[in-house]
């Protein structure tokens, strides 16, 4: 008899992951690169192409590298938070330039003003690849040792900076 | 007639709709069957105000008016008028309020084609998909109102997504919804059996034919949408296992199943409640499809833009159709068992392994589309889940059920005596094998396993289906329609099933560059770019390639591919150039300029794809010729030897 | 969230007219073709509305095309190529998901709701073949149904 209570079971248990899944985003890809360390690069910047700029350099120290370029209006959005934490000086940021013209972020960077401590220049995207990077902009924390510790998808805001990076900055940049 | 009379015509509808199901359940009720007179005229007072909300928003459309949100999101000035009547289910709003007005349809027909039923039994049908419409309505009207105003006016649309100005569109979904809404139909007669506690076999015979139908337009809806993407989409793909696509495929198998249990139920009594169960399943997956393309859980190319609040709300309507259809289930399901018996190898045993088998595949394309989402939820990360396991997976139920198909046919109810049909089935079976061998080494050049297994399964199936019509006629008996539909349905799935396996086996496809007065070989097939030149459409700029098709050396077929540029999107979009013919295609999509007049092409030779389409129109035409038979028309007598043969092998 | 990965998207694909179509000649080994085409349909277009790389225009599924390209004239092996793109993107850029514990339930889902169903199936045939062969109590000849279809109410 209790046979016949089997498909209203089934559906109770599919209801529960609709429902928990209506709160998830199907499209928001986690990095498997956290915990890992960060991926080697050597390119030259945005403004000197005599001049080379790798992760190596900020080792030592909690660095942020942030992904962006200037046909992505979402950049132009989180600009501004860059130049206040850049002011702020808690931790360098580290540019990366993703598949841009050099001449039109050189010019972005006179005139809304440059946050980086250093831009990378990665044209053809591959350092991007490397970094997991799918879409512009993408920030990343790395702490003293060269460890990826986390990682923000869409623009950076000062509420995400403040909950997200200063803690993990403050900690040493180790695993909150 | 401006929009808010057409808003005010959908409340009205939602009213009505709420009359219907009130009316029609508690009508049903001992001492209230006065009620029931107000049941047909709910329904067709809901069916009115319906199409007149539908034809407000048409009519909006037409008159290009921008102060409609929905119109100014989706049409366009420039936009031909063909496209401004169709672009009104281009999106979320006004898919649901076509989905209204076929469930309205539906419901008028119901309404009509009832009048020799139990009166008390159709109020509760008719008060179940009162119920149903009242939600979608409520819905419509809570979430999702095409009538909203954008005020200011626009001055111009944003104009219909480009892949959507197609005539495909006029069908596809009017087609596709005439389907899957379709299973409302036996879901409110399972529920109604369900609340009356009994069922005799004459309510499989009402049933099916409804069924029968709503699962021909749904064959016709797969099939049309599998065949525009292929032509549409410049990748020659023709499915490609979405959440969308697997949205209506799952009711689809459920549908089949729910057919074939019917044909038990009507026979000999049996499967009762699997038969109410499959009722229920088969519209509980159009309902899941539903949220599952609305509610943004999943990604898709053919999702409609998601909002979380609306997924809530179809959640919670789930929870009352389906959770509460399937309690009922548990509570009453018990009363519908029966004492008959039938032989271990009997069509019963075929039909219940069949339906086992169908049910099997649904399923497995519900987890599976549904897998990244568990995991997510658990909290145990991301995966994708795509072509590569449905394809392979698809095959574990699917081919042992054609093999068993290809026999099971011709079983006999309650005791198989295949003796007659033995040496046929096994002379058949060689020939299939034979020309499962040599018709690809001959045609393609190669053979491997896989391919062989899929040939073998299409043709023997194939071949199967034609024993009995053809003995029949030979004979000099008359073949019952009932009889000639299920024979011509499974000669369509054989069809299918040989264009599938070759067309996957055998197909060639090359990316590469061409420039004027170049020439390239694929396969048999030569093909050489003369030029390409530009073209102004009503809404879009193109360039046209000409490219000149040979075989053998012969002149085939000149293509003309384009690479669009629509005006208000901006968006490019390519339009193949395609060579049809019933044994294979030539398929030709431009990609990107390369400077100096070169282009990138792909080149396709897709050998028997038409015979995924065609086996597809076959089933749905086998479908159709069922229900014609004179079973399903009242008040037709019959002669006794029909009677008898019926009673032997009928369908 | 879901808003900016979709604006993403579509800047993306408003920025450059890139095809899914290549620029780039074809392997002239065919075996390395065949590969090349096998890899690109088994992996997922991250900015895509569930796309392959074969069959997407976005940027970065060129991006990757060429990247793939590149590892199969360089000799790199199938499993090394996925792993790459596993290590940087994760398991999402599979179309099809690896056999590990928490795919366990997805890859044997197939072969245990066929054999589930089968066996119920045979349970029920058996217990069927065991009873009388006579109608069920209230099964009716065609004549029967036909006469119940037309009497009304």
């Amino acid at each position: 008899m209790w046979r016949y209570a089997i498909p209203v079971a089934i559906f109770a248990v599919l209801f529960g992951f609709l429902f928990v899944g209506l709160n998830r985003d199907p499209s928001y890809v986690p990095s498997p690169l956290i915990g890992k360390h960060a991926p080697a690069f050597s390119l030259t910047t945005v403004e000197d192409p005599n001049k080379q700029v790798s992760p190596e350099d900020f080792h030592g120290k909690p660095f942020v590298l942030n992904v962006w370029g200037t046909w992505c209006a979402e950049c132009r959005r989180e600009h501004e938070t860059l130049l206040e934490i850049s002011r702020q000086g808690l931790a360098p940021i580290v540019g990366l330039n993703w598949k841009d013209e050099r001449e039109s972020a050189e010019q972005w960077l006179r005139q809304l003003g440059d946050p980086y401590a250093a831009t990378a220049f990665d044209p053809e995207g591959r350092a991007g690849i490397d970094w997991g990077v799918y879409g512009a902009p993408e920030t990343f924390l790395i702490d003293a040792n060269g460890v990826i510790v986390y990682k923000h998808i869409a623009p950076l805001t000062m509420e995400v900076w403040n909950r997200e990076f200063v803690p993990r900055i403050r900690a040493g940049g180790g695993r909150s | 007639m401006s929009v808010e009379l057409g808003h005010f015509a959908l409340i009205l509808a939602f009213c009505l709709a709420v009359a219907q199901s009130v009316f029609g359940l508690v009508g049903a009720m001992p001492g209230k069957s006065y009620l029931q007179s107000g049941v047909r005229p709910a329904v067709a007072g809901q069916f009115v105000f319906v199409v007149l909300a539908f034809a407000s928003l048409a009519l909006a459309f037409q008159h290009n008016d921008f102060s409609v949100l929905y119109v100014a999101s989706n049409s366009n000035s420039q936009l031909p008028a063909f496209y401004r009547f169709a672009a009104i289910w281009g999106a979320h709003e006004g898919s649901l309020l076509l989905w209204l007005l076929v469930l309205a349809c539906w419901s008028i027909a119901v309404a009509a084609f009832t009048k020799n039923m139990p009166a008390t039994f159709v109020s509760r049908v008719l008060g179940v998909l009162g119920l149903v419409s009242a939600g979608f309505a409520l819905f419509i009207l809570a979430t999702s109102n095409p009538f909203a105003r954008l005020l200011p006016a626009a001055l111009d649309g944003r104009d219909l997504n480009p892949l959507l100005q197609d005539p495909a569109l006029a069908i596809h979904p009017p087609m596709l919804y005439t389907g899957y809404v379709g299973f409302a139909v036996p879901f409110a007669f399972a529920v109604a059996a369900l609340l009356e506690g009994k069922l005799d076999p004459v309510w499989a015979r009402w049933v099916r034919p409804w069924t029968t139908v709503a699962w021909m337009f749904l064959t016709v809806g797969i099939a049309l949408g599998s065949w525009w993407a292929y032509y549409e989409l410049g990748w020659g793909g023709w499915w490609f296992w979405d959440p969308v696509e697997n949205a209506s495929f799952m009711p689809w198998l459920a549908g089949t199943a729910l057919i074939h249990s019917l044909a038990v139920t009507e026979k000999r009594g049996l499967f009762k409640s699997w038969t109410l169960l499959l009722a229920i399943f088969a519209f509980s997956l159009s309902l899941v499809g539903t949220f599952l393309v609305r509610s943004g859980v999943l990604v898709s190319v053919h999702a409609f833009a998601s909002d979380p609040s609306r997924g809530m709300f179809i959640l919670a309507f789930l929870v009352i159709c389906i959770g509460g259809s399937l309690s009922l289930y548990a509570w009453r399901a018990q009363r519908f068992g029966s004492t008959a018996g039938f032989a271990v190898v009997s069509r019963e045993s075929f039909l219940l392994l069949n339906n086992v088998l169908l049910v099997a595949a649904a399923s497995l394309i519900l987890v599976g589309t549904l897998y990244p989402l568990f995991l997510d939820a658990l909290h145990l990360g991301k995966i994708s889940v795509g072509p590569p396991y449905f394809a392979t997976v698809f095959m574990i139920p699917m081919l042992p059920l054609l093999f068993l198909l290809a026999v099971g046919m011709h079983a006999a109810w309650k005791r198989a005596k295949l003796e007659s049909v033995k040496t046929k089935l096994l002379v058949m079976v060689g020939a299939s094998i034979a020309l499962a061998i040599i018709v690809p080494l001959v045609s393609y050049g190669s053979v491997s396993v896989l391919s062989v297994i899929g040939f073998t399964a299409g043709m023997w199936v194939l071949l199967s289906s034609l024993i009995e019509p053809v003995s029949r006629w030979r004979a000099g008996h008359k073949l019952s329609a009932s009889v000639l539909g299920m024979s011509v349905a499974h000669l369509g799935l054989g069809v299918f099933v040989l264009g599938a396996t070759v067309v996957k086996a055998y197909e060639i496809e090359k990316d590469l560059s061409l420039t004027p007065g170049q020439s390239v070989t694929l396969g048999n097939y030569e093909f050489k770019l003369n030029d390409t030149r530009n073209v102004v459409g009503p809404n879009y700029d193109a360039i046209e390639a000409t490219v000149v098709v040979s075989r053998l050396g012969r002149e085939v077929t000149v293509l003309h591919p384009q690479k669009r540029t629509y005006r208000v999107q901006t968006n490019p979009m390519t339009e193949a150039g395609i060579d049809p013919g019933w044994n294979r295609d030539v398929f030709v999509a431009m990609g990107e300029p390369l400077g100096q007049g070169a282009w990138s092409f792909r080149l396709q030779y897709k050998p028997l794809v038409r015979f995924i389409w065609i086996g597809a129109v076959i089933m749905a035409l086998g479908g159709f010729i069922g229900v014609t038979d004179r079973r399903y028309r009242a008040r037709v007598p019959r002669s006794a030897d029909e009677a008898a043969r019926e009673a032997t092998v009928g369908a | 969230m879901r808003a900016y990965v979709a604006i993403m998207a579509a800047i993306m694909l408003l920025a450059q007219t890139v095809w899914a179509i290549d620029a780039a000649p074809a392997f002239s080994d065919p075996q390395l073709q065949a590969r090349y085409e096998k890899l690109t349909h088994q992996l997922r277009c991250l900015v895509c509305q569930n796309e392959t790389i074969a069959d997407s225009n976005a940027t970065l599924a060129a991006d990757l095309r060429k990247q793939l390209r590149e590892m199969i004239a360089a000799g790199k092996s199938d499993q090394d190529i996925l792993n790459y793109m596993t290590d940087r993107y994760g398991d999402f850029v599979l179309y099809k998901p690896p056999f590990e514990a928490r795919t366990v339930l997805l890859w044997s889902a197939p072969v245990l709701l066929v054999l589930a169903g089968v066996i119920a199936a045979f349970n029920v045939i058996m217990r069927r073949a065991r009873l009388p062969m006579e109608e069920s109590n209230d099964a009716m000849s065609d004549d029967e149904l036909d006469e119940s279809r037309r009497r009304t109410v």
